[in-house]
């Protein structure tokens, strides 16, 4: 048994299955970043840092002034964890074999945890040390226009800045809900404009719950890397008649390898129709 | 005809063997398969295009289960080198030394998905571009 004490939980193999398998349809919907950043692992639980090839230097050992010293810099790995309820009623009807099993605790959960981790990566996390992509490149941003007629634009704007500074493709787009609905549902010229930007990128765009405004990003590796450590992971906490607590859980850290590669798409210039 | 490369006497082989160079021989095809269409599919600029070619890639890759599933059927060690190391989670390496070394695991009844108790997301990023 490992530090997620599954055996211990009052839950048949049949409650497990659905359970992850309602975590893992949340995760795999919602996650964004990792459809655009490097991904390093997973170590495993046991892996606490990265380690950045820098060093420091630092004042001598005591009693020897003679001896230089230097400290090694690290990025340690942030553990996520969120907590939630399954309802004992819930399983027992699982177990009869109901395929209709309320796990809206599980959904919220991995909504939760999931857009913690793209927040991260595209934001930042400073208690964390994560340097966010949006926020490192924040000077560089591109604002979006004041229509959605204007995206296309600011895609091509923001792909002319990335080739000017010698980053290559493939590319993709990444944008927040409000952002994708617009360039899902409108038109220009009788032709959809989610359209009209595909044919600029040859990466998919990536519907973003998690990012404020919009990113263009190359694909083309080496550029920013997720590292994880234990990968998403359901473990089991306690239990009463009524109810069994779990937690969903990931450790990771993220790093910035070359900025220059992905440009902001801000609101700029307006709010969007 | 799978029956061109065979590297003994055909009547030496028997029917059984020669079976078998079929499938193994049409699961080599198929993934070659994926492959060219998985590069065409990323070099091409033609979004159209690309979603042919990423069906059709897509498509050989059934083929590709089928005839593995075939082999796993007729042949028993290829059976049990599957079920021990496909739909797993964690490091492949760690796979086989529980298998090997007896450590946690073989045949047992465990309520965890993996090894490593993760769900084993990983990486979302796709190998060949546009989704959707």
């Amino acid at each position: 048994m490992n530090h997620l004490f599954h055996k211990r939980a009052p839950i048949t193999p049949a409650g497990w299955v659905e359970i992850e398998k309602e975590a893992k349809r949340t995760l795999r919907a919602m996650l964004a970043a990792r459809r655009v950043v490097d991904f390093k692992g997973p170590l495993g639980w046991g892996a606490s840092d990265v380690e950045l090839g820098r060093a420091d230097p630092i004042d001598s050992p005591p009693n020897a002034k003679r001896v230089q010293a230097r400290l090694r810099r690290i990025q340690p790995l942030v553990e996520l964890r969120i907590p939630f309820d399954v309802s004992r009623a819930e399983l027992d009807a699982i177990d009869r074999g109901a395929r209709d099993p309320d796990l809206d605790s599980v959904t919220a959960a991995a909504r939760e945890i999931a857009l913690a981790e793209d927040r991260a990566i595209f934001h930042g996390y400073k208690a964390a040390q994560i340097v966010g992509i949006c926020e490192a490149r924040k000077s560089a941003g591109v604002p979006l226009g004041t229509s959605h007629a204007d995206y296309p634009g600011a895609v091509s704007t923001a792909l002319t800045k990335l080739r000017d500074e010698g980053v290559e493709g493939p590319f993709s787009v990444v944008l927040n809900e409000q952002l994708y609905k617009d360039l899902a549902t409108r038109t220009d010229g009788g032709y959809p404009i989610i359209s009209h930007v595909q044919r600029l990128i040859d990466g998919e765009i990536v519907w973003a719950p998690g990012i404020d405004g919009g990113l263009v990003i190359s694909l083309r590796g080496g550029d920013f890397e997720l590292t994880v450590g234990q990968d998403f992971s359901i473990g089991y906490l306690e239990h009463n008649s009524e109810r069994v607590r779990l937690y969903l859980e990931e450790s990771f850290t993220f790093l910035i390898l070359t900025e220059q590669a992905a440009i902001p798409l801000t609101n700029g210039g307006g709010r969007k129709k | 005809m799978a029956s061109e490369i065979l590297h003994e006497d055909a009547e030496k082989l028997g029917a059984d063997v020669i079976d078998h160079h079929r499938a193994i021989a049409s699961l080599m095809e198929e993934l070659e398969a994926v492959d060219w269409y998985n590069q065409r599919a990323k070099a091409t600029k033609d979004p159209e295009l690309r979603a042919i070619l990423e069906h059709n890639r897509d498509e050989e890759k059934e083929h590709a289960a089928m005839a593995l599933e075939w082999i796993r059927r007729h042949d028993p060690k290829m059976h049990q080198h599957l079920k021990t190391y496909l739909f797993t989670e964690g490091a492949v390496t760690a796979i086989e030394a529980a298998a090997e070394g007896g450590g946690e695991g073989e045949g047992e009844e465990d309520s965890a998905p993996s090894k490593d108790g993760s769900l084993g997301i990983g990486s979302l990023r796709k190998a060949g571009g546009q989704d959707q």
